[in-house]
């Protein structure tokens, strides 16, 4: 290898730092649109920590997508501009950028224990404001709302007690005010 | 008003009033209820291609040379699938192309029914959008609103499956008037301010150019008249990339040659040195920029596209404008005109002093021979016959593409189709069955190698169904030349699977095609064999053998920048000049 560094690959990418953001996409709620949106990121190598859609407004068949990915502030606004090019997509907004905004995700957590392990989780719980939604004599599981790192945390902390398994919506998000987006 | 009709009558219906008069394709199953809704009726007439890739390159011709939608009509499965490579090459080159494709009947889908696939799952990626249509209450509007989605806008191909229940059903059709999409609106204007601030950098420029591309020719002949206009005004120099030339006459003293990795030695330099650089809705493509850290360094750039994605890809620019180049061309020559202030001569005069001293190094140049016709010959030779008359030029992917490029001069849009972002081998002999439908009268030729035309050859019967007299001019050199160029300067001439052994008699098959075959092996007979291939009204296979060592030049090799050209003479030198880095890309 050359030490001149030659390549086809946007250079300036290489110098730049990988961000993580927050995107809502609102897109017409038709079949093949959610494939559209994960097709464009596996074909263009483009990142997803966290994906997740519904029918938001049913009269006007809308949805909301809410995307997590990374990327250099060149490759992010490519991301942008390319889903505001897929036909079914009515608004790209980067919500990390756009201002003030609140990301929150929900999880199950299933936890099995008896004795003194099980009493700790429940006063984790109670620390980290989950509620018990099943319970049985030998397991609970936890509902946990709030932002990604409070549940990254809160699982870790299950994890000695007898974590089982944990279902995670993925992020959800909304700017704060009164505007919409 | 509506009107009642099963679900094959609307799709003519709707061609018919979206004023396709040739439809591209090829029956099978899926589609025959269409194909018997196409008997019943005159207005659209159905050519009947040989493989459903000719239909989709024939309807990219069609509609490259004449501005309109190209429109294909195949069955479902491998109907489909043969689409592919078609749909792809109209997405890479921004070709409007509307394509139904037949599918298996709903209550089918999912079943691996006979003949089906999953038509929209695989289009999905090669097109600008795709429909399945399971219900004929959808069908008139979808059908209306794919061909808005492929001409408007960045262009592209458009998708619409319909099971052949959907075809068999009735429906209510009509078309509204005042038809508007629910969230597809492509900007067309630019902003003024944007637009403002580049004309104000341009008139301080001391070095500028015109790079411009295919996107002006998309936007129709008024933006290359009002790019010439521009041109004109400013005084500035002008290259274009591959899909845009015509767009600006070759003739013209401002033009200076195609640019990148084939392009002139005066076009690349000008992009390297300028100083301010006003690209015209063209996509910094790596053919075109070279090595991307040394790419143009001291310029400020300014970036004219309909298409917002094409903006800071690969190149970060200064001054991004998002709009048709048509409306912006029309702002930008409104402002400069209305503004006092003009650029420094002197400085400007010194850039053309430059610019001129690149020119007379005459990077184009090659050794003639008496003995064997040089391929760049035998294109200077076609341009000078051709020249005069009402003359369309389509090719194939490889070094004939490139010498037409670089020898065949064109002064109008639309005149010049060939595939520059997929490269598909094979593209220009249904392409030339496309433009001599929409131009009967004209002279269309494709300018082909030997190995690219054998992967479409079959659409010599196509030609000879409908009387097309299209000129196939190979440039016979026996090798996959621009593979072959490839491998002695990056390869250690190593010919690995590149020479095209057992190649056919190319005036024998042009014979079983029912067309004429030439052969021309010297360059002393060649004018008289352009001459006859010209004159006689039916197809033509001119199998023109030329040097098989010849490479195309200039070159800049791949991790290079523009300023680390490789011309004719230095050819020598070219093993040391290619990083090993470089070798890894193509």
């Amino acid at each position: 290898m050359s030490s001149t560094g030659t390549t086809h690959y946007p250079a300036a990418t290489l110098s730049q730092q990988v961000e993580t953001h927050t995107l809502s996409v609102l897109v017409d709620n038709e079949p093949g649109v959610l494939a559209r949106v994960i097709g464009l990121f596996s074909g263009r190598g483009y990142n997803i920590d966290s994906l997740t859609v519904s029918e938001t407004e049913h009269e006007r068949h809308l949805s909301r997508i809410t995307i997590v990915t990374r990327g250099t502030p060149m490759v992010i606004e490519q991301i942008k501009n390319q889903l505001d090019r897929l036909v079914p997509v009515h608004r790209v907004v980067d919500m990390t950028v756009a201002g003030p905004h609140i990301e929150r995700e929900l999880a199950l957590v299933k936890v099995r224990g008896k004795g003194e392990n099980r009493l700790e989780a429940l006063r984790l719980a109670d620390a980290f404001r989950a509620r018990v939604i099943d319970a049985s004599t030998e397991s609970f599981v936890f509902e946990i709302t709030g932002a990604s790192d409070k549940i990254d945390g809160f699982i870790a902390l299950m994890l000695p007690l007898g974590l089982v398994e944990v279902s995670r919506t993925g992020v959800v998000a909304i700017a704060r005010g009164p505007e919409g987006m | 008003m509506s009107t009642e009709m099963t679900g094959a009558e609307m799709v003519i219906a709707a061609l018919a009033d979206q004023g396709i008069e040739h439809l591209f394709g090829y029956p099978g199953g899926a589609v025959l209820p269409i194909y018997d809704a196409l008997f019943a009726q005159e207005k659209v007439k159905h050519i009947l291609v040989r493989h459903e890739q000719g239909a989709v390159h024939a309807a990219e011709g069609y509609a490259r040379s004449t501005g309109k939608v190209g429109c294909v009509l195949v069955t479902s499965g491998p109907g489909a699938t043969n689409a592919v490579t078609g749909l792809t090459d109209a997405l890479m080159d921004s070709i409007p192309v509307v394509c139904i494709t037949g599918q298996v009947p709903t209550h089918l889908i999912g079943n691996d029914a006979f003949q089906e696939c999953d038509t929209v799952g695989i289009t999905r990626p090669c097109t600008k959008h795709n429909y399945l249509v399971k219900s004929i209450v959808e069908l008139p509007r979808v059908l209306h609103e794919a061909f808005h989605i492929a001409r408007s806008g960045r262009p592209g191909p458009v998708v619409v499956d319909i099971p052949k229940d959907v075809q068999f059903a009735k429906g209510a059709y009509s078309r509204s008037k005042d038809f508007q999409h629910k969230g597809y609106r492509p900007k067309v204007k630019g902003e003024l301010d944007r637009i403002k601030l580049a004309i104000e950098l341009m008139q301080h420029a001391k070095r500028p150019l015109f790079y411009t591309g295919g996107g002006i020719v998309n936007s129709g002949r008024e933006a290359c008249h009002l790019l010439r206009e521009l041109v004109q005004l400013t005084g500035f120099p002008i290259t274009s990339t591959l899909m845009g030339l015509g767009a600006y006459p070759a003739s013209d003293p401002k033009w200076i040659g195609m640019l990148g990795m084939h392009g002139t030695l005066e076009a690349n330099l000008a992009m390297h040195d300028c100083d301010v650089m006003i690209c015209i809705g063209a996509r910094f493509d790596d053919r075109i920029t070279g090595r991307l850290d040394a790419f143009s360094p001291g310029s400020k750039k300014i970036h004219v596209d309909i298409d917002p994605s094409s903006i800071n890809k690969n190149v970060k620019v200064d001054i991004p404008i998002i709009g048709d180049c048509g409306h912006v061309l029309e702002d930008m020559g409104r402002l400069w005109r209305a503004s006092a202030r003009y650029p420094d001569k002197r400085a400007l005069e010194g850039w053309w002093k430059q610019i001129d001293g690149w020119r007379a190094r005459k990077s184009l140049a090659y050794k003639n021979s008496n003995e064997i016709i040089k391929p760049q010959y035998a294109i200077q030779r076609l341009y000078a016959l051709t020249k005069d008359r009402d003359t369309y030029i389509t090719t194939e992917v490889g070094q004939h593409q490139m010498w037409a490029a670089q020898f065949y001069r064109f002064e109008e849009p639309n005149r010049w189709m060939t595939s520059g972002g997929l490269g598909t081998m094979g593209y220009g002999l249904p392409a030339s069955v496309g433009v001599q439908l929409a131009h009967p009268k004209s002279l269309v030729i494709d300018i082909a190698g030997e190995a690219s035309v054998l992967m479409t050859m079959q659409e010599m019967s196509t030609a000879a169904q409908y009387r097309l007299p299209i000129k196939i001019f190979i440039l016979n050199n026996k090798y996959m030349g621009m593979v072959r160029q490839w491998q002695e300067l990056l390869h250690g001439g190593r010919y690995s699977e590149s020479y095209m052994d057992a190649l056919p008699d190319f005036v024998k098959l042009a014979e079983a095609y029912h067309a004429v075959g030439i052969r021309c092996e010297r360059p002393g007979d060649l004018d008289g064999a352009i001459r006859e291939m010209i004159d006689v009204n039916k197809a033509v296979i001119f199998d023109c053998v030329v040097d098989p060592a010849e490479n195309c030049f200039p070159m800049i090799p791949s991790g290079r920048a523009h300023n680390e050209m490789l011309l004719g003479d230095s050819a020598v030198s070219v093993e040391e000049a290619i990083t090993e880095e470089g070798k890894v890309m193509v």
